[in-house]
Formats: C-alpha cells, sequence, structure tokens
C-alpha cells in the first residue's frame, strides 16, 4: 500500500515529498487544481475539510496538515532513511519541535503574505498589495536576523543534525530565491546562506524540484 | 520547594496560558514568573537570550530552554510520560497523529483569525489603540467558515482528534475563553451546537479554571 500525497504542484505538500523521500517512504502523487478550484469539490472536502492541501491517504488512514504528517512519518519511520529528523533524544526532539514550530508561527506567515501577494496577484498583472509586500518583508527579515544568530551557533537549527524544522523551510524559501526574486534577503546573510546551501542541496530537495 | 520548570511570562497572555494549563494537566509542578509586557521586559537584554524573538512564553526545566507554546507543550508531553493526563498527546501513533492534525488546524486556522479578534476586540480598547472595523469583519468571516467545520467535526467526534480530551483541545482554551469571555463576539462559539457543547466540556475542565484564576489574582490591565 503506497501512501497517496494531494497537491504535489504546490509548497505544502512539498513539505510531505520532500519529507518522504528522505524517509525512503513510497508514495504517489494526485493532482489537485487550485486555479480550477478542484480543492472545494465535495470529494476533496471529504478528505481534508478545510479545502488546504495537502491531504494524505495511507490505506484507510487519512491526514492533513504538511506539518502533522512530516511528523508521524518521521516517527513511524524512525529507523528507515534519514534517521535523525526528530532528534535522537527528547531535548533534541524539544529543539525541532521549538525550531517547527518557529517555522510555523514567525517565518511562514510573512513569507505566505509574499508569496500570495507577489506569485498570485503581482506575477499574473492582478493588483498587488504594495504595502503588505513592504511590511511582510519586513517582518520575514527580522525573523531571519534571528536565525542568522542561530546558525552562527549551530549548524542547523535544532542542533548539529538535519531535521524536520530544516526540511519545513524547504517549499517556501525556494519561492523566495526563485520566483519572487528575493534571493538578496537570503544572501546578505552569511550563516543563514550557507544553510540554504546545505539543505537545497540534499538530493531529496532536488528530487523534488525536479519531479513537481 | 524548589521546581527546576519555570514559565516565563504575563498570566493573561494566551500563550502563557496554554503551556500552564498543558503543566496544570500533566501535574508538573512549575514556577511561573511573570514579565510586565508594558514595560517591555520581554524585550530586555536577558529575556532575549532565552527568547530571541522577545515573545513569551520562554520555559526551561533542568535539561532543557525552550519557546514557543505549542512546542512546549508538546516536550512536557514526552517528558512526563506517566504523570497526570497520560493520554494528553495519545497513546499510540494513530491517536497521536490526529492530535497533531487538529493542533495545526488550530495553529494555522483557528489561531489567526481569533486572535486578531481578540487583540481588536478584547486589547486594542484597553490599550487606547483605535479598533479596525476592516480587520474585524474580515476575521469574523474567516473564524466563522473554520468553526463550520469544527461544527461538522464536533457532531461526529466528542473532542477534535477522538473520544477523549487533548492538546488539541487545550490548545484552544485560551483565545476561545477570551473570545466569550471578553468581548461581545462569544456567540460565535456558543450559538453553535456542537461547538458550543464541546466549549462547555473543555473549559469546564479543573486544570482550565485553575488558570482562570490564575488570571483573576493577576491584575488585569
Amino acid at each position: 500500500m503506497v501512501v497517496k500525497v494531494y497537491g504535489p504542484a504546490y509548497a505544502s505538500p512539498k513539505r510531505v515529498i520532500v519529507c518522504l523521500i528522505e524517509k525512503q517512504i513510497e508514495f504517489e502523487t494526485v493532482p489537485v487544481d487550485l486555479v480550477k478550484g478542484e480543492n472545494k469539490n465535495p470529494e476533496y472536502l471529504k478528505l481534508q475539510p478545510f479545502g488546504s492541501l495537502p491531504v494524505i491517504q495511507d490505506g484507510d488512514f487519512t491526514l492533513y496538515e504538511s506539518r502533522a504528517i512530516i511528523r508521524y512519518y518521521a516517527e513511524k519511520y524512525k529507523s528507515q532513511g534519514t534517521t535523525d529528523l526528530l532528534g535522537r533524544t527528547i531535548e533534541e526532539r524539544g529543539l525541532v519541535e521549538q525550531w517547527l514550530e518557529v517555522e510555523a508561527h514567525n517565518f511562514h506567515p510573512p513569507i505566505y503574505q509574499m508569496t500570495t501577494q507577489i506569485l498570485f496577484f503581482a506575477k499574473r498583472g492582478l493588483p498587488a498589495d504594495e504595502n503588505l509586500i513592504k511590511e511582510s518583508e519586513e517582518k520575514l527579515g527580522k525573523v531571519l536576523d534571528v536565525y542568522e544568530e542561530r546558525l552562527s551557533k549551530s549548524k542547523y537549527l535544532a542542533g548539529d543534525f538535519f531535521s524536520l524544522a530544516d526540511l519545513s523551510h524547504l517549499p517556501f524559501t525556494q519561492y523566495l530565491v526563485g520566483p519572487m526574486e528575493k534571493e538578496y534577503m537570503i544572501r546578505d546573510r552569511k550563516h543563514v546562506s550557507a544553510w540554504w546551501d546545505d539543505i537545497s542541496n540534499r538530493p531529496s530537495w532536488k528530487k523534488v524540484l525536479e519531479l513537481y | 520547594m524548589a521546581t527546576p520548570v519555570k514559565v516565563y511570562g504575563p498570566p493573561l497572555s494566551t500563550a502563557v496560558c496554554r503551556v500552564v494549563a498543558c503543566l496544570l494537566e500533566k501535574d508538573v509542578e512549575f514556577q511561573l514568573i511573570s514579565l510586565n509586557m508594558a514595560k517591555g521586559d520581554h524585550k530586555k537584554p536577558d529575556f532575549l537570550k532565552i527568547q530571541p524573538f522577545g515573545q513569551v512564553p520562554a520555559f526551561q526545566d533542568e535539561k532543557i530552554s525552550l519557546l514557543e507554546s505549542r512546542a512546549i507543550c508538546r516536550y512536557v508531553c514526552e517528558n512526563y510520560p506517566e504523570k497526570g493526563n497520560k493520554g494528553l498527546f495519545g497513546t499510540n501513533p494513530l491517536a497521536k497523529a490526529s492530535i497533531d492534525q487538529w493542533l495545526e488546524a488550530e495553529g494555522q486556522s483557528f489561531n489567526p483569525p481569533s486572535s486578531a479578534l481578540v487583540f481588536q476586540l478584547a486589547l486594542a480598547p484597553r490599550m487606547n489603540i483605535k479598533q479596525d472595523e476592516g480587520v474585524i469583519k474580515q476575521n469574523e468571516e474567516k473564524l466563522a467558515k473554520v468553526l463550520d467545520v469544527y461544527e461538522k467535526r464536533l457532531g461526529e467526534s466528542r473532542f477534535l482528534a477522538g473520544d477523549e480530551f487533548s492538546l488539541a483541545d487545550l490548545s484552544h482554551l485560551p483565545n476561545a475563553h477570551y473570545l466569550v469571555n471578553a468581548t461581545d463576539r462569544g456567540e460565535i462559539l456558543t450559538s453553535r451546537d456542537n461547538v458550543g457543547r464541546w466549549w462547555g466540556e473543555i473549559s469546564n475542565r479543573d486544570s482550565w479554571k485553575k488558570v482562570v484564576d490564575m488570571q483573576k489574582q493577576q491584575h488585569s490591565p
């Protein structure tokens, strides 16, 4: 039985896909077209009642929220593939959880606003909120300053090991340095830059970019 | 008796309460070290050393220093599996996955609009900040859509993640409490049959009542 991941064209599902690749877990993908509103179809809403992406199906088991999905698989297949994604001790796990929450509540909101405004509005010739873009970029900059300090003392966010916390940053940061044309936000910060090079060059992420 | 477990932040902070409620459910002794955010305690160098984003809460025990309330709650459940409410974070992987799913739903879907409403309706007036009617309306609509999903779920399940009270339900307590008790928009929760029933159950837990007492003892701003 192979894990089905819905919505591979989009960022949050990629968070799940890169984790499954790191853990060497077989999966298949099911496309969901947001422009066509396929996430609002009754069949999709049965699986993910909020209409967000992704959702996974693993036999009879359904789970949504990408950060819940990656925690589940990293724990279930602890000894397979990349083994330290949740740390090796309770304390290391605590730090992974901390930086996963930092990503979810400090990093994600401003970068998500920027993604919506720049990629879904401005790039399609629809009116974007320039003030919101500016504010979000400032907020994100302040968060990245804290990351810069942290990464000057620690190779990865939770410690000396690549974890779910670093992994969680891959999809939207890829948008930032790529189509959003804001690579300077990463490059202007020496340690964030080195960290980004390290994590984005992992074979798992390169595979995701190649396939989806 | 000194305890190594310390929580830093004012008891009126929603995120601080989330951690305090969890520690009470797990029967873990702790010390609450309050901060005066109006005086900028959370932006002082000593505090920024343990919480570089200048937010509350921060948490320390004999092994570790942590930030982010939901991470702290998960750590407390993992570090003290045999204490207090043993099922708070599930007793098997599938139960835990469901709790994580609803914890994330709380963090990503419930928290943003409910926090915005709590700020606009309960806090801004006390801080002499002008309310933004546009922001209020927008977030009421967002929250209503989220609660429609909850209404359906809670018609099929006693608590969000299953039959037992969990960390996922607990995580909703602080913002929901403010909405119901400190604003005039509480009916967004209480007028929905299933959400109202669920709110009644979770807010009556002993742990939450103790948190509310703690808040009352701290003179409100």
